[in-house]
């Protein structure tokens, strides 16, 4: 079993782990947390299966990825603080 | 030479595989939202650092490991900026941390 094999099994573990919290997650909050990891790890997979498959051009989606993980959390919780995506600091309060 | 780049390489990727079950356990397994936030910080540094790392051991000197620096750089830059916002967020909704002392004022 090749290195990167054993390194795709253990991120898979990881989601999956992850992934009950998402389910179980009493708060809002638990559920941004996990889906954030969720992200990250999927990023990582991502990286390491073009390596499995010998396909190293996966990294690209990998780093679109990443750069739309950042903004959907981000938009998730502004939303959850304001009740508006379009609302400034000024007028919701800090 | 070859073999010690592989050896390093497959430590690498292991531990940072690692790492992130370690992270992952420890969101299940954390009493409340903001230690699972602490839990979730490792997958983000230790876990993306040493299997991004390792990634760039074995492919040397090429453009595929300028691509990984570029997501070793986002993600080191961007993760924070969100794990702030969680916590930020939960002290504006007023989410209480679990505490194994009472500090409510009342004494004991």
């Amino acid at each position: 079993m090749s290195m990167f094999a054993v390194a795709a099994i253990a991120l898979l573990v990881s989601l999956g782990l992850v992934l009950v919290r998402v389910l179980k997650g009493p708060t809002i909050f638990d559920r941004v947390i996990a889906g954030n990891s969720i992200g990250t790890l999927s990023v990582l997979l991502l990286a390491v299966m073009g390596y499995v498959f010998g396909r190293p051009e996966f990294i690209d989606l990998a780093i679109t990825y990443a750069l739309l993980n950042v903004i959907g959390t981000i938009a998730v919780l502004k939303f959850f603080r304001y009740g508006d995506l379009g609302a400034g600091e000024d007028e919701a309060g800090s | 030479m070859d073999t010690a780049l592989h050896i390093l390489s497959w430590a690498l990727l292991v531990g940072g595989g690692f790492f992130c079950v370690v992270g992952s356990i420890g969101i299940i397994r954390m009493p409340d939202a903001f230690t699972r936030l602490h839990a979730a910080s490792i997958i983000d540094t230790l876990g993306v650092g040493m299997i991004i790392a390792g990634l760039m051991v074995e492919s040397g000197l090429t453009l595929t490991t300028a691509r990984l620096g570029i997501i070793l750089i986002l993600v080191f830059f961007t993760s924070p900026v969100a794990g702030h916002a969680i916590a930020r967020s939960m002290r504006h909704r007023n989410v209480e941390p679990v505490l194994s002392e009472d500090r409510t004022g009342e004494g004991k």
